[in-house]
């Protein structure tokens, strides 16, 4: 579904943050993007969006080229991203969000992707015209990841989803992703509550030093003593 | 005293009015662009000099075919404006993307937002004294029709049409813009490339197209304010860089970003400037926007409408 080849990114020529990634994502796989602060996690997903530059490797998505397209195009392409921070145009309402959302569809199509999105989240729907500066971060972290979804993309990566959020509300936010897969999006969470992705995860990859170091199964490495040891966050060395 | 000021305040808020719609129209553009661009363009005034002379100049080479300025009743202008407003407005838009393309496109990939402000100070220099340097130092007009001021409130106010139609345009437009900006998709990612420009790219927004509509648009309301002006009163080489000063004070008073609030913010700056010509002195027109602008950073520095969020 999603390819990297070799993929080397970084914000300034000659400064490369990810080093030689290559790896897959199957169609409708949970993958979660783990590592130690400043691994590159986020600098990855960001460079497969089209937000960071990327000097060598490729990117496919469901078999196309998409290396170095342009931010813009991906969205249309299929492949949508949910940032960590800033992730929803705070002086826009719900509505507004979600209708910019999909503005490049077919009115009706987006329509109906709107209703979509607030049957998943009903939340959203009862608010609609507030705007989302003023929600909360639970019902903000809601409003970007359907903002995501409005498109119908085969692939969404999420950066640190459960950041900020109280174990509650993460549970809640993990249990709709789990929602969103049975759907058919297939999905790469960048997480540091490292626990609580490889509970919903079917693999996870390890990052450091802007490449791969550990890949498998997410029961295996939650199992495993030197990746929880070494590079799982603080929850568990703590 | 307070009997003269009474009788003197219509006429007083009428030019008010008038200079502040030139004003505010102005102000709109520069709140746009700085919104999207994030840097305080100093072309905009030129721009407004250039949408001016452009469209006289359109005037000028055109009469063969369109027989004019024309005549709408009572007013000094008809069609033969509009077809040379189009091609103003078309001029100066092309100066607009010029300007981007070959000079502030480049130091936004690589330079500091004061290179570009240091860079807008000195194009908009160049800017006018091509004007001087094609056009001349005098002042020009867009008509020698002489226009008989019409007298309301018994009298108390005289205006002439073609002011009234210019405050009657500027309003429509000020409205238009806003209902533009708050329901079409264009006004939408406007808006939102302004808050976050890579977000609007993960949307799907080609945040690129957008910074060239907003040059389009500041350029398009930049000559309208030029146009008004030469038919109100008249074109002059320093008329945008005199400009310059209100129409920061204007867009910072209303805070930046926000269009209702450039809007009102160039009546305030155009009824101060009116009501100090009138009851201290002429020479101190300059010095109002000036005023007003130090007043505004002192008491509150995001202005009257600061933007949401
Ligand atoms: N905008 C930027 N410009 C320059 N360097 C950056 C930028 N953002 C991040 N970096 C650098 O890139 C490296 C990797 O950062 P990145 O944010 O990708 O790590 P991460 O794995 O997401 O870390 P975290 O777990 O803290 O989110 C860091 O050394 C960081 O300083
Ligand atoms: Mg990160």
């Amino acid at each position: 579904m999603l390819a990297l080849q070799g993929l080397v990114a970084g914000y300034e020529p000659g400064l490369p943050i990810v080093r030689g990634a290559s790896l897959q994502v199957a169609d409708r796989e949970i993958l979660t993007l783990l590592g130690p602060n400043g691994a590159g996690k986020s600098t990855l997903v960001k460079a497969i969006a089209g937000l960071v530059p990327i000097t060598a490797g490729q990117v496919h998505l469901s078999g196309r080229d998409i290396t170095g397209l342009g931010a813009h195009r991906l969205a249309r392409a299929g492949l949508g991203f949910v940032p960590q921070t800033e992730n929803v145009f705070t002086t826009l309402s719900i509505a507004e969000n979600l209708a910019l959302a999909g503005f490049f569809l077919p009115s009706h199509h987006q329509r109906r992707r709107v209703a979509a999105m607030y049957a998943l989240f009903p939340d959203l729907a009862e608010r609609r015209h507030t705007d989302a500066g003023r929600l909360s971060g639970g019902q903000r972290q809601m409003l970007a990841i359907a903002r995501a979804l409005i498109p119908e993309p085969r692939v969404v990566m999420l950066d640190e989803p459960s950041a900020g959020l109280s174990p509650k509300l993460v549970q809640v936010v993990f249990q709709k992703l789990v929602e969103i897969r049975a759907q058919g999006v297939t999905l790469v969470i960048v997480e540091q509550n490292a626990k609580a992705a490889l509970a919903i995860a079917d693999r996870g990859i390890v990052l450091v030093e802007g490449a791969p170091r550990f890949v498998g199964p997410a029961q295996d490495l939650a199992s495993n003593p030197e990746v929880a040891r070494l590079y799982l966050g603080r929850r568990e060395t703590a | 005293m307070m009997d003269l000021v009474w009788l003197t305040l219509p006429q007083v808020i009428a030019n008010g009015l008038l200079q502040g719609s030139a004003i505010a129209l102005g102000a709109i553009g520069l709140t746009l662009t700085y919104s999207i661009l994030r840097f305080a363009n100093f072309t905009h005034g030129e721009t407004i000099s250039w949408g001016g002379y452009f469209t006289l100049t359109a005037l000028a080479a055109l009469t063969p075919w369109i027989g004019g300025i024309g005549k709408w009743g009572g007013l000094t202008f008809g069609w033969g404006l509009v077809v040379a407003l189009g091609v103003g407005v078309v001029g100066a838009s092309l100066l607009a993307l010029a300007l981007d393309r070959l000079l502030f496109a480049t130091l936004r990939r690589h330079g500091s937002a004061i290179t570009l402000v240091i860079a807008s100070f000195g194009a908009s220099l160049a800017l006018r004294n091509l004007i001087v340097f094609v056009y001349g130092p005098e002042s020009v007009q867009f008509t020698r029709e002489l226009v008989i001021a019409d007298r309301w409130l018994g009298g108390l106010v005289r205006v002439t049409p073609d002011q009234l139609a210019v405050l009657g345009l500027s309003a429509a437009l000020a409205v238009g813009l806003t209902v533009f900006l708050r329901f079409t998709t264009t006004g939408r990612a406007m808006r939102a490339t302004a808050e976050n420009p890579a977000l609007a790219q993960i949307t799907g927004i080609d945040t690129a197209h957008v910074v060239r509509t907003v040059w389009v648009l500041g350029a398009v309301l930049a000559t309208l304010a030029g146009v008004f002006i030469g038919i109100t009163a008249q074109l002059r080489p320093e008329l945008g860089f005199d400009l310059l000063l209100p129409l920061f004070a204007a867009a910072i008073l209303g805070g930046i970003g926000s269009v209702p609030g450039a809007m009102l913010g160039g009546l305030i700056v155009g009824l101060a400037e009116s009501a100090a010509v009138e009851y201290l002195h002429a020479g101190y027109r300059n010095a109002v926007g000036f005023l007003v602008l130090i007043a505004i950073l002192v008491i509150r520095p995001t202005g009257l409408f600061a933007a949401r969020g």
